[in-house]
């Protein structure tokens, strides 16, 4: 299993999966503690209808476009929702279902209409992801690792998931107190000078590039379960954020690398011989990682809360 | 024949028995969402239907994978459908457990459920796929809705189901309401909120899980959630939105089904969606009270207010008026001539205004209480606020009138 084939078919798709998962998982953190969680639901829908006019406009799956057109499609959502809130008086989970349902459906109306045949670009894709296609297909083994040959022909969504996932930690880390503030107290972060608004907005675009950087790889429902589970199940761990953070990184690459594992290789150890997928098997595992937490977390309860209701 | 021909055949129910009956069935179906939906909605939980449709795509794998086993074809409507609810039912369960008994709230549960459950529903299918009797499932079609090529059977199965959705709402729609509007009343009344509650998720699971193949388990949320808000738009009171949102429901439901007949490969359930949507669209731009047309019409009638009270004011006090939309105002009311002197209307208006401004000081003097300050904008007339007897009141404590501009 770890020998020249491991690194042809499986290191690929694993390391993506991990990059996709913790790139996920960063600000998925704030936006459970900011009651948020649904706006990553509402995000990974609206990258559909954001990447198919990329497509539609440039003609090519360049990946700037792709990253452009979901950052833009995120933003008019964002906008359509408060339109929405603020003249209908309408309260925040009704106009995100109005919106993201809307959006969806009109990228898959686009996507249908449109000759996508020529690029890995379909509906069945869109909602389930392809990770297991994410091959080094000129790897000859680990020494390739040193080839610069072999390196240039690694799958385009590795490096791009890499500097997604490395801008996600360089965004935490240069904006950390802003964030936190007003993540926490709101009010008193605006009171020393935060702009929380802007803040609000900036966490929903980087959720936003996050999404559609995940998004060839596991699609854009199972995205979801990365933005949400492990931070969750993180968040009945401890409550110190900066350990919760910690906690959802651990969480996320094992819901990765045991969900991959486990798709390719567990039909084989009951006698099956096709794997299944992988973007979802990874979605069940950070769910039996969040059911876990759940009923065995040290802090799984509210403060407060009585005993018995534990 | 053209587009528009097959459509119209699609519309008059001439396409066919079955896309007559899909028709049908996806009309009773989106009355139903649209009504039952409202509840939700007025409840703030319209979201925890997301979770309960996605949850649904392990319960069909799992209900085919058994039918199979047992010697089945695997592909039977109902068995699918049955399975589906279970799973549903498992999801929400697990989004109010989650809610209740740990720190997460309930957007977190909802997301959690909603994505691991799909995740879930994706292995089996890709384990489907492999069996042998797998290949031609056409599972993928529970995902966004397909009605072409659907048997009679199951189109029968969809027509008494959306009935059967229409009828449960009907038969529910006082405790509901009840219930979605004021919970604590309800209770009093002697009503058990809890299930009620129980009840409006029971008509949420049967709406979606008839909805599956028609609008397919990831856009079936919208049907709950579009009409409902579309409907907040035109009306304030319960019992009409009620009304409202199951009538645009089951336009969309209908028209979108025939959309979907006259033009077959593409997925039935985001054709439905986006002609909500577009009614949706439409209210928010046109709807009497809260549009947005509305909202700009009702901003600048209380600019035209302030500016033409200001240049009165100015007329009065013999102050050159500037502003050029002051200006537009006052002569469109005849107050002003071309070479900006005003008319003996000008002057008579001007000399009212600045009284009223007296009038309104003196006012507050006598009422120091909140209604009479609350009501004066500086742009109410007077007249509407107090009686006659209290103008005369206040004018005589003021004295008799002045000549507009000669006073100051």
């Amino acid at each position: 299993m770890m020998g020249s084939a491991f690194v042809q078919l499986s290191l690929t798709p694993i390391l993506i999966g991990v990059l996709s998962a913790i790139a996920c998982a960063l600000p998925g953190n704030f936006l459970i503690l900011r009651r948020q969680a649904l706006i990553g639901d509402a995000i990974s829908h609206v990258v559909l209808p954001g990447i198919v006019v990329a497509f539609l406009i440039t003609g090519a799956t360049a990946s700037m476009a792709m990253l452009l057109g979901a950052a833009g499609a995120a933003v008019v959502a964002v906008l359509l929702i408060e339109a929405i809130k603020r003249l209908g008086r309408i309260e925040p989970g009704a106009a995100m279902g109005v919106t993201f349902t809307s959006m969806f459906a009109g990228g898959v109306l686009l996507l249908e209409q449109s000759d996508t045949s020529t690029v890995h670009l379909d509906v069945e894709h869109a909602l389930m992801g392809n990770l297991e296609s994410l091959i080094w297909f000129r790897a000859r083994g680990w020494e390739s690792l040193f080839d610069p040959v072999a390196l240039a022909h690694l799958p385009p969504e590795l490096p791009r998931i890499a500097v997604v996932a490395l801008l996600m930690v360089l965004l935490m880390v240069v904006f950390w107190r802003p964030l936190k503030l007003s993540t926490f107290d709101e009010g008193f972060a605006g009171t020393v000078g935060v702009p929380t608004g802007l803040m609000g907005f900036a966490l929903v675009v980087a959720a936003a590039v996050a999404a559609v950087a995940a998004f060839d790889a596991v699609g854009s429902i199972i995205v979801i379960a990365m933005f949400i589970c492990p931070p969750a199940a993180a968040r009945l761990m401890t409550n110190r954020l900066e350990i919760q953070i910690l906690w959802s990184v651990v969480f996320a690459t094992l819901s990765a690398v045991l969900g991959y594992v486990l798709a390719g290789y567990g039909p084989l150890w009951f006698g099956a011989d096709h794997a299944v997928s992988a973007a979802g098997m990874i979605a069940a595992v950070s769910g039996a990682i969040l059911a876990l937490a759940s009923v065995a977390a040290p802090h799984r309860t509210r403060l407060g809360a009585p005993k018995d209701a534990g | 024949m053209t587009m528009l021909d097959t459509l119209l055949t699609a519309l008059m129910l001439q396409a066919g028995y079955n896309a007559a009956l899909v028709a049908l069935g996806a009309g009773l179906l989106g009355i139903a969402a649209g009504a039952g939906g409202t509840f939700l909605f007025l409840r703030k939980r319209a979201l925890v239907s997301d979770a309960v449709a996605h949850a649904t795509l392990p319960g069909v794998g799992i209900a085919f994978i058994v039918m199979v086993l047992l010697g089945g074809d695997g592909r039977s409507l109902p068995g699918l459908l049955l399975g589906s609810a279970i799973s549903a039912a498992i999801g929400l369960l697990l989004v109010e457990w989650i809610a209740r008994r740990t720190r997460l709230a309930e957007d977190a549960a909802i997301g959690a459920v909603l994505s691991v459950f799909f995740g879930i529903g994706i292995v089996l299918l890709t384990v489907i796929q492999t069996m042998s009797r797998g290949k031609q499932a056409g599972l993928e079609s529970f995902l966004l809705g397909s009605t072409a090529g659907m048997l009679y059977q199951d189109a029968v199965v969809i027509a008494i189901g959306g009935g059967l959705a229409l009828l449960a709402v009907l038969l529910l729609r006082r405790p509901m309401t009840l219930v979605a509007f004021d919970p604590e009343y309800a209770a009093a009344r002697g009503l058990e909120v809890r299930l009620v509650d129980l009840a409006m998720m029971g008509l949420v699971l049967g709406v979606t899980v008839i909805g599956l193949k028609i609008v397919g388990l990831i856009l079936i949320v919208a049907m709950l959630i579009i009409p409902a808000v579309t409907a907040r738009f035109w009306t304030d009171r319960t019992e009409h939105v009620v009304l409202v949102a199951g009538a645009l429901g089951g336009v969309s439901g209908y028209l979108g089904a025939a959309l979907s007949a006259s033009a077959p490969g593409i997925p039935t359930g985001p054709i439905i969606v986006l002609v909500a949507f577009g009614l949706f669209f439409l209210s928010l731009l046109l709807a009497p009270k809260r549009g947005v047309l509305a909202a700009l019409l009702r901003h600048r009638r209380f600019q035209l207010r302030v500016h033409r009270r200001q240049g009165l004011l100015a007329l009065a006090h013999g102050e050159p008026v500037l502003d050029p939309l002051t200006i537009r105002v006052l002569r469109r009311d005849g107050m002003i001539r071309g070479d900006m002197v005003p008319t003996d209307a000008g002057r008579a208006r001007a000399a009212k205004a600045l009284r009223d401004e007296r009038r309104w000081e003196i006012a507050r003097q006598i009422h120091q209480d909140e209604a009479i300050h609350g009501r004066y904008d500086g742009l109410t007339p007077i007249e509407n606020v107090l009686t006659r007897d209290e103008i005369a009141d206040i004018d005589r404590r003021i004295g008799g009138p002045v000549v507009a501009g000669g006073a100051a």
